[in-house]
């Protein structure tokens, strides 16, 4: 087994017992990434500087014996998390020259920790997106075939994990942007219940939907994250007060659990392979004990239009500020402010993300509020509402996390409705801001990963991780080969 | 020349009076250094997030108890889009249909008449950045210390039928404000603007004429002046068959004329939203009671209190509420020495003199208000004579001590001793000996000089009516 194979908890371990440095761990993945980025375009800023100096902080508090979960564990961060002093892009031309002077809650906590940051990572422009294709700087490809798209929009944390480019990486999740490309790259990405880990210092896409989350080889080394990164912040309105212990239930028999599946996640539009690769990871979890039920979800059909709706109003919103006078690009030579404005806009936003700001102005102007924007709320209301009948019988339920694997470069981005509703497994969950978790689950036909999604309660991401893990012990991965 | 009724409507923004802004832990203070009281919250950086203050939430229910205003149960924050280089976020924080306060009243004192002008709503919101247009050419600046500061949004219904009337209305919004302790309301500082909605009807017409809006008045004067040109500027346009269009003005204080600004047309779709970043404000009965506990007594059961209980006239009644301090000191010093009207006058002729002139400010009243009703009661006793309670007075305001020890130091209490003043008096008597035969012939007048010279060898310090007892049995022996 190569080092760059072992998960956060054996790291921990060779670490703790000095089998090897944390100097020498970040050393080596900052090796890796000098080889092997280059053939999938993952990091955005490689930080070397305050990696090296980071773990050598590390190697001090382990000689100490005060070492914590994450000590000395090299991570990469999606470059939409503000990161002190280090260029946070958030994928976009517009924030090319923005050096944020704070960190991120998430971020100050894994510092805290003395994890290793070793660099930010790409992501679709401001999140928007599922291919992270739309970067203005890395359009990062999958790992286990370049000529395909990792997922999005936080493809480069997913490809940095499953190239071993990194331990684990913080991802953000607004529709699907963990889970769908961990399931595009075959690794483990949990997004957890909303207001769990503060949105301060993420750059904000859809505040309500918008959730730090991991990006990891495993749906344990996902519950160390969450347990380092989660709890209330004074900075964030919204984070929750109460604390979750995310790994409460690992290891703990799911015997008698009732998973359910929502017949219309297995209807058309959903490839054969998923399909029935799901199905068999779900007649797993019968012979583990399980109990698998057959549940009905009628709202599905309108979500994707309600979540682009709510998102995308939100996101006119969040970006409006982006006028290029306080920070960010700014367009030279401007005469006035109208003209500042409106070129600073259109030359540092790229179209997927002026096609949203367009929607979700749109959606909100007078005498179209009601038939979109209020219609949608009342569509959030009917799928939280069918989400509570489902949990009112069942522990959780089992969903492909996407309707196809990896798709190949340039096959549908050029669409954005057939983009869109690629999200149909995902956007749910943000909408009704529950937990939910994407663990491989098979290969198709060209040896693509194949996602199945695990979903919760809110403030239960405990079984989330349990059922999760149960899977993933007695399931093998292949490694890409890079 | 038809006449036509105004039907005046306003929109009041006041500054709350906490010590941080509404979203952030940076200090809320007027003047200082451009660009010193902000950070990456308030300037919208991004991924920074609001955070409420809670103790805008409490003085915006607070200010909305003292306006009798329904305090709603569950309230919601909104986003107001728009566009504008002194708003950092392009959207400003606000509330949109479940403001914190709705349905007040407020009671204006018109002379004679009272009427009251129902408060619509009240929210709370942002304030907005402050641009600088002078300090370099071709260019404007920005300057965010203002940005976010806590507001208060208190919107009246079309109640008001002159300028005058809207004067009244600001003055009393202003003052109940005041006494809440929510809002400082200094115009001059910017901590009260206020939006004036205007439209004219004839007397007989039941619908309402198209309203024009003239925005950001920040001074009583421009508000009168601003209603009163725009009255007779929509009156002309009536009476010459023109139409008014619904638009926004504003006033140019050097020219007193409004202007417009943009007409309905043009008007901001603002696109409000569930602010998602705030959670909803949820408030108990048991909160609002808590608050209304804090409340002190306001203006008009003041008023009432004063004039029907305390018999003190309606004028001297007014003056007093009209700060609170000063009637704070009122009612206290009233509790040490009960003589209303004495301690009315000796306030309002007295004390306010030093106020009025600026040489003392009534928030730091340099004495207690026992020292002070101490001091009436030495006045009202003729312990001391009216000059010399003055004259103690001035030396309280500087810092002196207590009224009895400066009237002890100065030598200022009379002299209740007999045997003194017989003295005194037997030496006049001696000295003016023409003026005592004078009397004695029956020049009645020369009395008052004879008291007058005794006064004046007592300086000050004798009852005069012990001394005007003792010259008249001294003279009647000499009779």
């Amino acid at each position: 087994m190569e080092l760059c194979d072992k998960s956060i908890l054996e790291l921990r371990q060779m670490l703790d017992q000095k089998e090897i440095s944390s100097s020498e761990l970040t050393k080596y993945y900052l090796d890796r990434i000098n080889k092997i980025d280059g053939q999938i375009n993952s990091y955005i800023t490689v930080c070397e500087e305050e990696a090296l100096k980071t773990a050598e902080n590390a190697d001090n508090r382990i000689a100490k014996g005060e070492a914590s979960a994450l000590t000395g564990i090299p991570i990469s961060i999606k470059d939409n998390m503000c990161t002190e002093g280090i260029r946070t892009t958030c994928g976009s031309k517009m924030l090319g020259n923005f050096v944020p002077p704070y960190n991120a809650t998430a971020v100050s906590k894994l510092l805290a920790e003395d994890a290793v940051i070793l660099g930010k990572v790409s992501m679709d422009e401001f999140a928007m997106g599922g291919s992270t294709q739309t970067s203005y700087y890395k359009k990062t490809t999958n790992p286990y075939d370049k000529a395909r798209v990792p997922g999005g929009s936080s493809g480069g944390s997913a490809a940095s994990v499953a190239a071993k480019l990194s331990a684990a990486s913080l991802g953000s999740d607004t529709g699907g942007s963990i889970r769908q490309p961990a399931a595009f790259c075959g690794i483990t990405g949990m997004k957890p219940t909303y207001g769990a880990v503060s949105r301060f210092g993420l750059v904000a896409f859809a505040s309500s939907f918008d959730q730090i989350g991991p990006l990891a080889h495993s749906a344990k080394d996902c519950a160390g994250i969450l347990n380092v990164i989660s709890g209330h912040d004074v900075n964030d309105g919204t984070s929750e007060r109460q604390k979750i212990d995310f790994s409460s239930k690992l290891g703990k028999d799911i015997k008698g659990l009732k998973l359910a599946l929502p017949k219309e996640f297995f209807g058309d539009g959903i490839d054969e392979s998923v399909k029935s690769a799901v199905l068999k990871a779900a007649a797993e979890y019968e012979k583990m004990g399980a109990k698998i039920v057959e549940v009905s979800m009628p709202s599905l059909k309108y979500a994707i239009a309600a979540y682009y709706l709510i998102a995308s109003a939100e996101a006119s919103s969040n970006l409006a500020r982006y006028d290029g006078i306080k920070f960010g690009y700014c367009t030279p030579d401007a005469k006035t402010y109208d003209e500042r404005i409106t070129r600073t806009r259109k030359e540092g936003f790229g179209e997927e993300v002026k096609r949203r700001i367009l929607l979700g102005t749109y959606a909100l102007s007078s005498g179209y509020y009601d038939a979109y924007y209020k219609k949608a709320l009342y569509v959030q209301q009917k799928i939280k509402a069918e989400y509570k009948g489902i949990f009112d019988t069942c522990d959780a339920i089992i969903t492909p996390t996407a309707p196809t694997t990896a798709y190949k470069i340039g096959e549908i981005e050029g669409d954005p409705v057939k983009m869109y509703l690629a999200d149909i497994c995902t956007v749910t969950v943000n909408i009704a801001g529950l937990p939910a978790l994407s663990t491989t689950c098979g290969y198709d036909n060209a040896g693509m990963p194949i996602g199945m999604s695990v979903v919760g309660k809110a403030f239960d991401d405990a079984t989330v991780l349990q059922v999760a893990d149960a899977f993933e012990t007695s399931f093998k991965r292949i490694n890409p080969k890079l | 020349m038809a006449n036509y009724i105004p039907v005046i409507g306003l929109e009041i923004h006041a500054q709350l009076l906490t010590n941080t802004k509404i979203f952030c832990n940076c200090e809320v203070d007027f003047g200082g250094e451009q660009n010193t009281r902000c950070c990456p919250v308030c300037t919208g950086l991004p991924g920074t997030l609001p955070v409420l203050n809670s103790q805008v939430v409490s003085y915006a229910i607070k200010g909305g108890l003292a306006l009798n205003c329904d305090i709603n149960r569950f309230s919601k924050i909104d986003r107001k889009n728009y566009f504008y280089p002194d708003l950092p976020k392009a959207y400003q924080i606000s509330q949109f249909d479940l403001p914190l306060c709705i349905d007040g009243k407020v009671k204006i004192d018109m002379g004679e008449e009272e009427k009251y002008i129902r408060v619509h709503r009240i929210h709370i919101e942002e304030d907005a950045g402050k641009l600088v247009h002078d300090d370099i050419e071709n260019a404007s600046l920005a300057d965010y210390n203002r940005c976010g500061v806590p507001l208060i949004e208190i919107v009246s219904e079309p109640d008001m039928g002159s300028a005058e009337e809207a004067k009244a209305y600001v003055e009393k919004v202003a003052g109940l404000l005041q006494y809440a302790g929510v809002s400082l309301c200094r115009m001059e500082e910017g901590s009260l603007r206020a939006d004036v909605n205007i439209s004219l009807k004839r007397p007989e017409a039941a619908k309402l004429g198209t309203k024009v809006e003239i925005k950001n008045l920040n001074s009583l004067k421009s508000i009168v002046r601003a209603i009163e040109y725009e009255i007779e500027r929509q009156t002309k346009m009536l009476n010459a068959g023109e139409e008014i269009i619904q638009e926004t003005r504003r006033f140019n204080d050097n020219r007193g004329v409004t202007t417009s600004m943009r007409s309905k047309e043009d008007a901001h779709d603002y696109r409000y939203f569930k602010e998602p970043d705030v959670i909803p404000v949820s408030i108990t009965d048991d909160d609002i009671e808590a608050i209304r506990k804090e409340l002190p007594m306001l203006i008009d059961e003041r008023l009432d209190l004063y004039t029907k209980e305390y018999g003190l006239n309606k004028a001297d009644s007014k003056i007093l509420v009209a700060n609170k301090e000063i009637s704070d000191l009122y009612n206290e010093s009233i509790s040490s020495y009960a003589n209303y009207k004495a301690v009315a006058n000796f306030i309002v002729v007295d004390l306010l003199r030093y106020v009025n002139e600026g040489e003392l400010d009534s928030k730091n009243i340099p004495f207690t208000a026992a020292e002070f009703a101490e001091l009436v009661k030495m006045a009202e006793e003729e312990v001391v004579n009216k000059n010399n309670a003055k004259a103690i007075l001035k030396m309280m305001l500087e810092g002196k001590k207590s009224p009895q020890q400066i009237a002890k130091d100065e030598g200022f209490l009379m002299n209740d001793s007999a045997d003194e003043i017989e003295e005194v008096v037997n030496g006049v008597v001696s000295e003016f000996t023409a003026e005592v035969e004078g009397y004695l012939a029956g020049k009645e007048k020369l009395f008052g000089f004879l008291m007058g010279q005794c006064s004046k060898r007592l300086a000050g310090r004798a009852n005069p009516k012990m001394i005007k007892d003792i010259l008249e049995q001294k003279l009647a022996k000499l009779k």
